[in-house]
């Protein structure tokens, strides 16, 4: 079958604007689309630019816009697309490098204001820490993020306000907080209660819906404003005594 | 200029360790090709061992008995106090991991749960669900930002820089500006992983083309039992992406094509959980004997496991099996063939990660201390990364201590860039030649077809042929039309000069070697030959040329012996 994609195109150093560039590309079975972008770069194309690594859904780097859909070009098959007409675009509301390459220096900024580590008590247990799986089974799904920008790119919130912490940070955040092994207090992480923090999310869960590996973002994001809510309430009553 | 004390190449499980046992006094700097979270250690599933006797059946494991297994199963070439080493601090590096926000999974009373992986007899390896590696590398980048380590992301180590018997600094291709540039490094790490990417079939990230193996050579350190490929037995057909050891571990069969458990034909005793070589080649002799489908594959059935244990212990390999072939493991078995997984050699370093050259030190994938011998464990490799990782960083920091600093000249810096910078002109400045793909695509049939799991001299006598027939074609290669930002055709050029180097060393080692050993397989010389082989093979480059010499294994206390399983 022969497939027209049209990809954009953008290069700073010479582009005044983007612009859709169309190449056609015949393949049969399970291609999936960063085969199908290698092979285009190698045969027709050789300044056509995209991130890739490990093409299998566990790196991160080939996150893109397919037909309008946010996904893993890896993970995509071309023939799943139900459509010869392939429209491939970077990340939005990220800024483009060259191609589908974009910025990700605010998703990794926003990352970092979380202190995105876990805060263990200083004393190493001997024999490693106690954890219930049944209490580990709840961070489980952010541990399944490989924080490939989609959720970022995707959210309403990020676009019209850049301060916003974003989904993938967040989500990170509730996986420390919910961390047994964790010792951070209160008063250290709900510094993201704030509109550019966890009561900035506009709970239309594009993030929820964008994410190639099945985390729910927003669930972190809700389970946050909970503690927060239920640890001012705490401190509230605390004083009152 | 870019300056650093210590400067670690590669961002994966080896580099990230590495930083974050740096003396903090030193400046330390990770740069890496990619970001460390794209880093192919992400894509390790199955586990980590060390012999914390968690599990039911393995209470009385001891860090000797993981020495043993691990001696064992590298057919008795690794070195055996190197083994111990490692396998005496798996015990507190698991630990460690556990504190630094690895979520591992849990036995019932909140240990660290365990699961039998090849080679062991019982349950010693350590893991979360089976996406072991995407939590450790994200837990250690995540201490890395706790300790703000800097890191440069996106630039291509092109080539070390030396001056007086010292490494003092790398040359660099910046992807985002497109620039060559030199960095200046008092201490230089290696963790640039293996070179999957020379064989046609391979579990390994596109990224992975082993250019920092080639580099070491190039700058005269030693390659070591390069010879020794592991090849995974389970990865699926066709993508050949990587289906973990973990799925024969959590109780996986391997059928042929009339429903047998072949394994009983090959390793009665340990079946389906025999070390990876023996495996491996269990189950190309099937597809090779007729009892495979298409001629391409057997089956990896894990329909009796269950769907609940599916999704706990092996959730990715039922997305990777949905999303890539469209099949359920729970309703179907997985179509699987060995696929080129792992290097058991590669640069020359010793038991404290330091090479023949001063101020330049390996670890991970990249480097042999050796560890693995002729066949590694499955579970040792990430074992491995944390381990010597670490002492990488340690024994970088020793060495500046130690060290009186003389500034390099300004000008040789700037000749190497200038030298590289050269080299890239002229593949632009010609007009016709052959692309870099093409190259690419030639190495990677010659590797598949005749540097294989099963290997005769008449072939391996042709693949040295063909390789340095593709040296010479290489030499006129050019580059078409090229912008130099972000240029992943500028990178794959300027890499296959160094895949070259490691293929031919690869071939010179396993043509010399005339014997069977773990991942080595002869057909000409099919039995394992102690009086004369139980020696690292070790290559040089001299003058130009490649320099072959072998050093005795180190043995403290296991006498080498038969392997059976």
């Amino acid at each position: 079958m022969i497939y027209t994609f049209r990809v954009l195109r953008f290069d700073p150093a010479k582009d005044e604007s983007p612009y859709f560039e169309d190449f056609q590309y015949e393949t049969e079975g399970k291609k999936s689309l960063l085969e199908a972008l290698m092979d285009i770069r190698n045969e027709q194309d050789p300044t056509l630019s995209f991130r890739y690594s490990c093409r299998e859904a566990v790196c991160g780097s080939c996150a893109m816009v397919i037909n309008g859909k946010f996904d893993l070009a890896c993970r995509t098959m071309v023939d799943s697309l139900g459509s010869s007409l392939i429209v491939i675009e970077p990340l939005p509301n990220l800024e483009i490098q060259k191609d589908l390459i974009v910025d990700l220096e605010p998703f990794w900024e926003a990352l970092r204001q979380i202190e995105p580590y876990l805060l263990a008590a200083d004393h190493r247990p001997e024999k490693g820490h106690r954890v219930e799986d049944r209490v580990m089974e709840k961070i489980d799904q952010f541990a399944n993020c490989i924080m490939c920008g989609c959720c970022y790119s995707a959210c309403p919130v990020v676009s019209r306000d850049e301060r916003y912490l974003g989904p993938a940070a967040l989500a990170k955040l509730y996986r420390f907080v919910r961390d047994p092994r964790d010792k951070r207090g209160f008063s250290r992480w709900s510094r993201v209660s704030t509109e550019t923090g966890v009561w900035g999310c506009d709970t239309v869960f594009r993030c929820n819906e964008v994410c190639p590996r099945s985390v729910r973002p927003a669930d972190g994001i809700e389970a946050l404003r909970r503690r927060v809510v239920l640890g001012k309430i705490k401190r509230l009553f605390k004083r009152e005594k | 200029m870019i300056s650093h004390d210590i400067l670690v190449v590669g961002g994966g499980l080896a580099g990230l360790s590495a930083a974050l046992a740096a003396d903090q006094r030193f400046s330390t700097a990770v740069i890496s090709r990619v970001h460390p979270l794209r880093s192919h250690s992400v894509a390790a599933q199955g586990g980590i061992n060390a012999a914390l006797g968690n599990s039911p059946d393995g209470r009385d494991d001891s860090w000797q008995r993981h020495a043993f297994d691990t001696i064992k199963g590298s057919d008795y070439l690794a070195d055996q106090d190197a083994a111990e080493l490692l396998c005496q601090k798996a015990v507190p590096a698991v630990y460690e991991l556990d504190h630094l926000g690895v979520p591992f999974s849990r036995f019932p009373g909140g240990v660290i749960a365990q699961r039998p992986f090849g080679g062991a007899g019982l349950s010693r390896t350590c893991y979360a669900a089976d996406r072991t590696g995407l939590v450790i590398v994200h837990t250690l980048y995540e201490q890395s930002l706790r300790r703000q380590v800097k890191v440069y992301n996106e630039a291509l180590v092109t080539k070390l820089i030396v001056e007086n018997g010292k490494c003092v600094g790398v040359v660099i291709y910046d992807l985002a500006t497109g620039q060559i540039q030199p960095i200046k490094a008092g201490a230089v790490i290696f963790a640039t992983g293996g070179y999957g990417r020379v064989y046609l079939k391979t579990t390994n990230a596109y990224i992975n083309h082993g250019s920092g193996i080639g580099i070491a050579y190039r700058a005269g350190v030693a390659l070591k039992d390069m010879e020794f490929v592991q090849f995974h037995p389970t990865s699926i057909y066709p993508k050949n992406i990587l289906m973990t050891e973990a799925a024969r571990g959590e109780g996986g069969y391997l059928l042929n094509n009339k429903g047998k458990r072949f394994m009983t034909d090959y390793a009665p005793s340990a079946m389906e959980l025999a070390p990876r070589d023996i495996v491996a080649r269990a189950i190309q002799m099937e597809i090779d004997k007729g009892n495979g489908f298409e001629d391409e594959y057997v089956l990896l059935d894990l329909r009796h496991l269950g769907e609940k244990k599916i999704n706990k212990r092996l959730p990715s390999i039922r997305e990777i099996c949905l999303k890539f072939l469209g099949l359920d493991p729970v309703e179907k078995p997985i179509p699987i063939q060995p696929a080129q997984h792992y290097s058991m050699g590669g640069i020359d370093v010793d038991d404290r990660c330091a090479t023949s050259l001063k101020g330049f030190f390996a670890a991970g994938e990249c480097a042999c201390v050796s560890v693995h011998g002729a066949n590694r464990l499955g579970g040792n490799s990430l074992l491995e990364t944390v381990v010597f990782g670490q002492i990488a960083g340690e024994e970088a920091s020793r060495y500046l201590q130690g060290l009186e600093r003389k500034e390099p000249s300004e000008k040789t810096f700037l000749d190497e860039a200038l030298a590289e910078k050269k080299k890239i002109e002229t593949w632009m400045s010609r007009t016709s030649g052959e692309k870099a793909h093409h190259f690419l695509n030639r190495l990677k049939v010659v590797m598949s077809a005749k540097v294989g799991l099963f290997r005769t001299k008449k072939e391996l006598k042709e693949a040295i042929e063909e390789i340095r027939q593709i040296r010479e074609d290489y030499g006129r290669a050019y580059l078409s039309g090229i912008c130099l930002r972000y240029s992943q055709v500028l990178v794959n050029l300027i890499e296959f000069a160094y895949m070259l180097d490691l293929t031919e060393v690869i071939t010179l080692g396993a043509l010399a070697r005339e014997e069977t050993r773990g991942s080595h397989y002869r057909l000409d010389f099919p039995k394992r030959n102690d009086t004369d082989w139980l020696k690292h093979t070790l290559v040089t480059l001299k003058d130009g040329q490649p320099d072959v010499s072998y050093r005795p294994v180190k043995v403290t206390k296991y006498q080498p012996e038969e392997r059976k399983y």
